[in-house]
């Protein structure tokens, strides 16, 4: 069976995760990805007509909490945790382009 | 502005406001613009891992609001995860709402009498703001960016229209109409200069009736005024480029108000790949018919219906009222307008006091009492106050409350006694035989002649019309 997945296709979501990804890296991971898409493909041989589509296993709609603010972490915790910091803010290198 | 040869530009917005929550909309930081640098987050909005999102309730509501006041249907919808790395979004991705927004189709009514339709207006959260420090100030040339969270998973509503804007005045009116609605369903404060309403623009342009064109995105439209001058200025460079026998290619630009121009920040293909997918960590939002009934009961009215109440109260309306009656509604000045006619304040009088110095002096309305304003312009019906003495009791009311006769005493804004009034009026017209017999002889002009000097001898304090009546009174 050829795999459902195409190393360009392994290649580009690299990409878009900001992954490096060796020639041999990609090779094995168009290899492992594929066999998870297989293994997941095993749902199409089940009849699965009149089944609708669950994206929760509990069921539950409308999960809500009041509108009531708690408090924040303090600020010093907060920017230790920064790369590096500034002004009361997070230091990070130049940003090149506008936010999409 | 109208293009040049025949070409039409076709516009539609996408307007995002942030809600008026007290928290943020999954953790319960609190939601507030102006507070210090990253003093307002926590793991949630931080992105912390095993921090988990739970949808603030109001927020919900709020963006009901928004599609009924917008006539769209709300039905059963799912958040999703937009993925993409920026530094302002700590999380590496937005919630949104993306194939089942929470309200989809619908309408807005402009006051022209156009119909601009509705797509979708659907949930999402900020990002933080970024500062970029550098030598130019601009994103170019930055050395490094500094990152404030405070603004990270605040709600917001994106609204998007129908390509379906044919001009920039329709562009602006659409935006202010739909402002003045965000700010009565209490959903948003409508502040374009703090940020709080933000607008990007596609813009494109076809010969009329032909196939849409190619579009671009204007981003950075932090104002009425940047919104129509960026779109005048994007379709008439579309119109040059393809009439040199380019082709526009989709892309993102940037506004820049001083230059008065937009430039491309980046093209579509290489960027939007947002590898959406549903976000696990969020239930399904399906309100059901009850609290979609309680959301819309408690709408208020809409501009559109304030407006025709208010101004079904003239008869035969000018322009200049209706144009007072705009401004009084987009102010929501229009509780001591009702006000003050309720108690036989004349509504010329009434509508261009509000519209000229309630709106000049809006910051202080919470000191002005609708009592207060109705007696000042009472006092000013009965000559008790000349135009110039109202204007200023209602500039001392603005900015600090208080009883408009007290003031008016204070001021020494006495009423010229009408026996006073025609000692002066008698003198004057004694010191002035050659421009007295003008007016006699029915040269109207000479009344404001006349009205110059009693104003001059009384420093102000005599009531125009009533000099009027003194001097036909003589005549």
């Amino acid at each position: 069976m050829t795999s459902p997945l195409r190393r360009e296709d392994v290649a580009h979501v690299a990409k878009l995760a900001r992954l490096s990804l060796t020639e041999a890296e990609l090779d094995l991971f168009t290899e492992q990805c594929g066999k998870v898409l297989e293994h997941a493909a095993d749902m199409n041989s089940l009849n699965l007509d009149g089944v609708v589509a669950t994206a929760h296993p509990f069921g539950l709609i409308n999960v809500v909490r009041d509108d009531e603010v708690r408090p924040s972490l303090d600020r010093d915790t907060v920017l230790a945790m920064a790369p590096d910091a500034e002004d009361g803010r997070f230091a990070v290198p130049r940003i090149m382009g506008e936010a999409p | 502005m109208k293009l040049p040869n025949g070409w039409e530009m076709v516009v539609g917005l996408e307007v995002h406001t942030e809600l008026k929550t007290a928290s943020k909309m999954f953790c319960g930081c609190a939601n507030s613009f102006g507070s210090e640098p990253n003093t307002n987050t926590c793991p949630v909005c931080l992105g912390l891992p095993g921090s988990l999102p739970v949808l603030n309730e109001r927020a919900v509501e709020f963006a009901m609001a928004i599609g009924a006041a917008l006539h769209s249907t709300i039905s059963p919808s799912t958040f999703h995860r937009k993925n993409y790395f920026y530094p302002d979004m700590p999380k590496d991705f937005q919630i949104s709402q993306y194939d089942l927004p929470i309200n989809s189709g619908g309408y807005l009514d402009l006051p022209d009498g156009s119909r601009v339709s509705i797509e979708r207006a659907h949930l999402e959260e900020d990002t933080g703001k970024s500062t970029h420090l550098g030598g130019s100030g601009r994103i170019h040339g930055a050395d490094r960016s500094l990152v404030d969270y405070n603004r990270s998973g605040v709600p917001l509503v994106e609204i998007v229209s129908g390509p379906d804007i044919r001009s920039s005045d329709q562009a602006r009116a659409y935006a202010s109409e739909l402002r003045g609605i965000l700010i009565a369903t209490g959903a948003s404060d409508g502040r374009m200069e703090e940020g709080s309403m933000r607008i990007d623009a596609n813009v494109s342009v076809r010969k009329a009736n032909a196939p849409f064109g190619t579009r671009c995105e204007i981003k950075n439209l932090n104002s009425l005024r940047s919104l129509g001058r960026a779109i005048d200025h994007e379709a008439l460079r579309q119109v040059e480029v393809i009439e040199d026998g380019g082709v526009i290619r989709q892309e993102t630009r940037h506004w820049d108000e001083n230059l008065g121009e937009t430039s491309t920040m980046r093209t579509k293909e290489e960027a939007e790949d947002y590898r959406y997918f549903r976000e696990p960590d969020l239930v399904d939002l399906a309100p059901d018919q009850a609290w979609q009934d309680r959301v819309r009961a408690s709408l208020p009215p809409m501009p559109a219906e304030r407006r025709r109440t208010l101004a079904d109260r003239l008869t035969d309306p000018t322009e200049a009222q209706l144009d007072a009656v705009e401004v009084v509604i987009d102010l929501g000045l229009e509780p001591w307008v009702h006000s003050a006619l309720d108690r036989g304040a004349d509504i010329t009088l009434a509508l261009a006091r509000a519209a000229n110095e309630l709106a000049a002096g809006i910051d202080g309305l919470v000191n002005l009492t609708l009592d207060a304003f109705t007696q000042t312009l009472l006092m000013e019906q009965r000559g008790e106050l000349s135009a110039t003495q109202a204007k200023t009791v209602l500039g001392e009311l603005l900015a600090s409350g208080g009883d408009p006769a007290a003031i008016a005493a204070a001021k020494g804004f006495e009423q010229l006694s009408s026996d006073s009034l025609g000692a002066t009026v008698a003198k004057l017209i004694e010191q002035h035989p050659d421009e007295w017999a003008r007016f006699r002889d029915g040269d109207e002009k000479l009344a404001q002649f006349f009205i110059g000097l009693v104003m001059k001898s009384t420093k102000g304090q005599a009531n125009g019309k009533a000099v009027i009546a003194e001097l036909h009174a003589r005549r």
